[in-house]
């Protein structure tokens, strides 16, 4: 930078702000804003979305409250199980289809395109089609399980029994995942030859060697991505619940789905923000290795 | 890494087996994995009696019924649903494109003091959960009369948007030389003359493939709508088809159908601009 470009900044410092001055303001209004204020409603009581009469401050009786509620516990344990469904099946998955489809042999392109289709697909489109696979007598799933001889087994109400509902839904919560990481794996492997993946997926004791040492290391970006993200995912799983149970099943509700039912269904808002808070002081860590993450990145530059 | 660099140039003979296994195995896995997408299809065609008849939804149908999307799009509304989303998602979609390219242009060509802390607030503000800001906007809407309207929906959209928008577009920026800004500056050119005629045109295919992303986000978005849209005139497709979900759930080849409608305009998008959408989902993921 020359010194002409220096001084002609220092003289209008507030250039760059006059260009930050709208996206800054409905950052505030819409995003940042709000956060505060959904601290703020989370240590009162309210009963009315509407009058802001209805503010009780209670400091921290609705958290006390979640310590001893059941439900949130449920919610909290739901929110557990699609976290590590979303970590242990999509990303070890996803970097095995990828490395197959990194091999650029004829065709990988095409396969890569119908893979990621999932991908582009609205949670609302996902739910409605998987409700349907689901279904207990005319479904896909129990007609293939009736077919292979599991009798008693292809009559389950997959999303209507509470002890497997949560897994169903994020059975499909997973199978939109794992093409996103997919994706994820395809840019990191970008730098990696093709031969080095093509040895790694047929030597075995040799390639056992290399993929620790050679191909592990250049991924490792991608994957802290992959994980990062896919945990925030998961964190966020809202769509797919609302659609297929219409939060109406109660034993299916994560953390996500359970603020919602509390503020909008039983005008609980100063409840449902406290699970607001919760679910955002989980996810804060993951975003926060997140972004240094990308810092770090930019800095190697 | 010397000696495979070497294999590269020698060796493109490749093992017919793996060859072979490579097709198996990749037609196999796609084959399932799209297996829903097929019953999807397939169901929305079929009539109401080969679905209950025939036991295997994924067999293809014996007659295919256009006619379930006719009715779909028409008596139960789809066409109404399909142009309030594009109601909703063309204006949302320029609008955060033009917000952050403001934003982002102020983050990659000046340096001050609260530069970095900025880009961390719009990343980290990409990925909060919804939940969090559920309440507090669904009351800034009602207190300004945004409420059950497009422009509210719209609004929050390009406001939320403008966290992604801001870092992918900023990456891209930031790639650009500065030379290409100081060198109009010495002829006098305002800053503002510099963003509008020299970094946006530069900028234009970044900002299309960014597009191309969010189109297919706030198309598919579910949530914002059903938090700030009452009237069923104003629904965009996601919420119409979860709607359509609860009452029509016998009604199996309507749903499907629904389905199909919904998912059109982002799938058409997606195969169109296929390597936008890919580089746009791997910001942050790599290195530049």
């Amino acid at each position: 930078m020359d010194r002409v470009g220096i001084i002609k900044r220092e003289k209008v410092w507030w250039v760059p702000w006059a260009f930050l001055a709208l996206p800054l303001l409905m950052y505030l209004i819409w995003v940042i804003g709000p956060i505060l204020v959904s601290l703020y409603y989370s240590i009162t009581f309210k009963d009315s979305i509407f009058y802001p009469k209805g503010v009780r401050v209670v400091w921290l009786r609705n958290f006390i409250r979640l310590a001893t509620d059941p439900q949130f516990y449920l919610a909290l344990k739901n929110n557990l199980i699609w976290l590590a469904f979303f970590v242990i099946v999509p990303v070890p998955l996803g970097l095995f289809i990828a490395m197959m489809f990194n091999l650029e042999y004829k065709g990988s392109r095409l396969y890569k395109t119908l893979f990621y289709l999932p991908m582009t697909l609205s949670f609302t489109v996902i739910g409605t089609i998987w409700a349907w696979i689901y279904h207990p007598d005319f479904g896909a799933l129990n007609t293939f399980l009736r077919l292979l001889g599991f009798e008693s087994l292809g009559s389950t109400p997959w999303i209507g029994d509470k002890r497997y509902m949560t897994y169903a839904l994020v059975f499909v919560g997973v199978w939109r995942q794992v093409p996103y990481v997919m994706i994820l794996y395809l840019a990191g492997l970008k730098g990696v030859p093709v031969e080095l993946v093509e040895a790694a997926m047929i030597d075995g004791a040799r390639w056992g060697q290399r993929f620790r040492h050679v191909v592990i290391p250049l991924l490792a970006p991608a994957t802290v991505v992959a994980i990062t993200i896919s945990i925030i995912d998961s964190l966020r799983a809202f769509d797919i619940i609302y659609v297929m149970t219409n939060t109406k099943a109660r034993a299916a509700e994560v953390l996500a789905t359970y603020m919602y039912s509390s503020a909008f269904h039983y005008q609980d808002y100063g409840y449902g923000s406290a699970i607001a808070v919760v679910q955002f002081i989980i996810t804060l860590g993951f975003i926060l290795i997140y972004v240094s993450n990308v810092l770090r990145n930019e800095l190697q530059q | 890494m010397e000696q495979l660099i070497v294999k590269k140039q020698t060796g493109k003979r490749r093992r017919p087996a793996l060859v072979a296994a490579f097709y198996v195995l990749s037609t196999l896995l796609v084959a399932v994995w799209l297996m829903p997408l097929v019953i999807a299809l397939f169901t929305s065609v079929k009539s109401m009696d080969e679905l209950m008849g025939n036991a295997f939804m994924w067999a293809p149908p014996r007659k295919w019924i256009w006619q379930n999307f006719a009715q779909v799009w028409q008596r139960v509304g789809m066409s109404r649903y399909v142009l309030n989303t594009f109601i909703i998602t063309v204006p949302s979609v320029l609008g955060t494109l033009f917000v952050s390219s403001l934003a982002a242009f102020a983050l990659a060509f000046y340096q001050f003091r609260l530069n970095r802390t900025l880009l961390v607030v719009f990343i980290a503000g990409m990925l909060i959960p919804f939940q969090m800001l559920m309440i507090p906007v669904f009351r800034l809407s009602d207190l300004v009369g945004l409420r059950d309207s497009y422009q509210g929906v719209i609004l929050f959209h390009v406001a939320f948007q403008l966290g992604f928008c801001t870092f992918f577009l900023r990456n891209f920026m930031k790639q650009i030389p500065y030379a290409l800004m100081e060198a109009p500056r010495m002829d006098g050119a305002s800053d503002f003359l510099i963003y509008r005629k020299v970094i946006l045109p530069l900028s234009i295919s970044s900002m299309a493939a960014l597009g191309v992303l969010e189109f297919t986000w706030i198309w598919n978005d579910l949530l914002w709508s059903l938090v700030l849209l009452q009237r069923d005139i104003l629904k965009p497709v996601t919420l119409g088809l979860a709607n359509m979900q609860g009452e029509f759930i016998s009604n199996y080849n309507m749903t499907a159908a629904g389905s199909i409608i919904a998912a059109a305009a982002p799938l058409l998008v997606f195969l169109v601009f296929q390597r936008f959408f890919i580089s746009g989902l791997t910001v942050g993921a790599v290195k530049g």
